[in-house]
């Protein structure tokens, strides 16, 4: 997804390069330590959280229990209420779905509304080679889009950049524009350049947060405004969602709002809650006269069909899961080349894009479990993490997950072939443990092997006895 | 094509039977207040992104938006005509001063003025919501939903006694599933932004403003309120 010259993603080599700068490093410390605090401030009470998480996590639950039921009373009562739904199956048929209905109204100029889901589907670069400008409207997003850049923080896409950094691309980018470092007048240049595009818009794209099947509202979370006026002032509001975001009903929606805001930005509330549950009504001056939702898959259904592997469908996307990760609060967005980073990007992209091309990321991991206690709908990551480390190496034609044993190498098959015949035949084992003791001054302390080891740490030395000698010359039977 | 997917997404869907779990809700329905503390606690949540309050009484509401606006000095007050409200706020508006505007045609027809004229929106509320601060927008064919959003000011008409004590007391009491409007919301404050390094700043899309003029003691409309 990243800029790199077609080469493959690969984590350990982006996470280095990102460690090696201050800057940046410098960037993600700030913004994640504020984060996580406002986050612990909103959480105060033990009690509230255990019990509003739980209830989040049944709600989630619930929904992808009756996932098929829910999203086809979604769409009957999406269609009654005027709002068209499209299916699709992948990226390119959401795509092409959307440039259909752009195409029948001779629409050019698109204003978007924060959408992970259209990050997924590479929509601007799409509508873009078709002549269709789609302008991101939320700060940030405009902020990474106007300097060629994919999001480094699925709730904060702009945070690896300081406001020098933004100061310098403003001066360049925007005509109009002085140059600035002041938070407040460079958020009043974009506020200049973006009305503009808001009034004149043919088309504005949205993401959805809850789609609610009862009532066939779409749901949109924010603070800026720039949904509401991406989803109202122009003709044609066209949602995104992947096929999880459901919720059974609209009393569901309210715990979700809350574990969503409090996780995400430590927010008791947001600005704006948007229920979106129709176009422009009988008799209603202002609205979008049609009101499309787009459905996709994209690996999803695939997902889903795996008991464990499903929970991954619980996120709601608030990114706490990456404020709290010590991998992500260092390497920042960016070094895991995909739209979803930190541990929820862990599980999911390996899962949607194949573990052939991806299992790096489920390697990119502690397994300290932060992510897993900060998880307002209690996704088990640090589980999902060693399953699909598994899925990785081991060969089961009975596995739905896609590409699973295509991370699988020869030497690391053979190694623990070796290790599994030592340790079940006790003579070897003992041979073997024998031999290292009494060769301990021979193998050399730097073994390249071992360099990722020995390179920040003393090599490890075995001892000059085993254990089972010492355990039998102090008399343990059978030692 | 577009059949043949959403059969495919949802058969794939029903290879997995799972058992769906009971949801508690007993966490949201203690979260509750006695009458006298819910507004506030809205003031004070709503004061802590930077909402403002006006306290009015049923006779002043209308004088004391007017007076807000003349020292603001925002020449123009865009509202609905047709709302109870709306009939009170132009019948007991002074001729001097701010200027009322009806909203009163298509966006089609008033799109440049509403955006390039305009300085401040005004609509009622269905009320508001204790826990978290917030108002309950439900703009209508008498309210237009861009009211509330494209002005730089937006000034709410809130009764001070009919505030929820959460979103989801709120939803439940007023039967919100068998009776949403094509748009509803909730807003808590100016429109805002923190991307830049995590930096507030106020005014990034939305109004620059929010202004609450609470009002005790009903708001004096005939009619329902």
């Amino acid at each position: 997804m990243t800029a790199e010259t077609g080469a493959s993603p690969d984590f350990r080599r982006e996470a280095s390069k990102a460690l090696a700068d201050p800057q940046l490093r410098a960037n993600f410390r700030r913004a994640m330590d504020g984060l996580m605090a406002k986050r612990a401030a909103m959480f105060a009470d033990p009690a509230e959280w255990r019990q509003l998480r739980a209830l989040g996590a049944s709600i989630r639950a619930r929904a992808l229990a009756r996932l098929p039921e829910l999203l086809e009373r979604l769409e009957e009562r999406c269609a009654s209420n005027g709002i068209r739904v499209h299916w699709a199956e992948t990226a390119g048929d959401a795509n092409a779905a959307v440039l259909e209905i752009l195409r029948r109204h001779g629409a050019t100029r698109v204003v978007k509304g924060k959408s992970m889901v259209s990050e997924e589907m590479g929509l601007n670069e799409f509508l873009d080679r078709r002549g269709i400008e789609c302008l991101e409207s939320d700060l940030g997003e405009y902020i990474i889009q106007l300097d060629g850049e994919t999001p480094s923080h699925i709730i904060m896409p702009a945070i690896h950049k300081n406001r020098q950094q933004i100061a310098r691309l403003f001066g360049r980018k925007i005509r109009e524009a002085r140059y600035t470092e002041d938070v407040d007048q460079l958020t009043a240049i974009a506020r200049r350049v973006l009305r503009k595009k808001f009034y004149e818009a043919d088309a504005g794209i949205s993401g959805v947060n809850f789609a609610v099947a009862e009532t066939g509202t779409l749901c949109l979370v924010e603070n800026e405004g720039n949904g509401r006026m991406s989803t109202h002032v122009p003709p044609i509001h066209i949602a995104l969602m992947g096929i999880e975001k459901v919720v059974e009903r609209l009393e569901d929606v309210p715990p979700l709002y809350s574990l969503l805001t409090r996780s995400a930005t430590g927010q008791a509330i947001t600005t704006y809650f948007n229920l979106v549950s129709g176009p422009r009504g009988t008799g209603e001056k202002d609205g979008p006269r049609e009101v499309h939702l787009v459905i996709l898959d994209n690996g999803r259904s695939r997902i889903h069909g795996d008991a464990e592997l499903g929970e991954t469908l619980k996120c709601i996307r608030c990114g706490a899961c990456m404020n709290h990760c010590p991998v992500y609060t260092r390497v920042g967005g960016h070094a895991y080349e995909t739209m979803y980073p930190g541990p929820i990007g862990k599980i999911l992209i390996p899962q949607t894009e194949g573990l052939a091309r991806r299992h790096d990321l489920v390697e990119a991991s502690s397994l300290c479990g932060a992510c897993v206690e900060a998880c307002p709908v209690e996704i088990p990551i640090t589980e999902l993490l060693i399953r699909l480390r598994k899925e990785a190496v081991r060969r089961d034609a009975s596995s739905g997950v896609l590409e699973g044993g295509e991370a699988q190498s020869r030497l690391e098959t053979l190694v623990w072939s070796l290790w599994k015949t030592a340790h079940v035949h006790p003579s070897l084992y003992r041979l073997l443990g024998w031999a290292l003791t009494r060769l301990r001054k021979v193998v050399p302390a730097r073994l390249p092997v071992l360099s990722a080891w020995t390179s920040v740490r003393a090599a490890p030395r075995p001892a000059p006895r085993t254990l089972h000698e010492i355990a039998r010359d102090h008399g343990v039977p059978d030692a | 094509m577009p059949e043949a997917a959403r059969e495919k997404i949802l058969a794939r869907l029903r290879t997995r039977q799972r058992e769906a779990p009971v949801s508690d809700f007993g966490v949201m329905a203690r979260k509750t207040w006695p009458a006298a503390e819910r507004y506030p606690l809205l003031k004070r949540m709503m004061e802590s992104v930077q909402a403002e309050f006006l306290e009015a009484a049923a006779a002043d509401w209308p004088k004391v938006i007017h007076a807000f606006l003349t020292k603001e000095k925002l020449a123009t007050l865009l509202y609905g005509p047709e709302t109870p409200a709306g009939r009170r706020l132009a019948g007991e508006w002074p001729a001097a001063g701010p200027r009322l505007v009806a909203y009163d045609r298509p966006v089609e027809e008033f799109k440049k003025e509403l955006f390039e004229e305009i300085d401040a929106g005004f609509t009622t509320t269905l009320g508001g919501i204790a826990e978290t601060g917030g108002l309950i927008v439900w703009p209508s064919p008498q309210e237009p939903r861009l009211l509330s959003l494209v002005p730089p000011v937006h000034v709410a008409l809130l009764d001070a006694v009919r505030i929820h004590d959460t979103f989801w007391a709120a939803m439940r009491s007023e039967r919100w599933s068998q009776r949403l409007p094509p748009n509803a919301l909730l807003i808590s404050g100016p429109s805002k932004t923190a991307d830049i390094e995590q930096t507030l700043a106020y005014g990034v899309h939305g109004p620059r403003r929010l202004v609450v003029v609470a009002v005790r003691g009903g708001l004096g409309l005939s009619g329902s309120g």
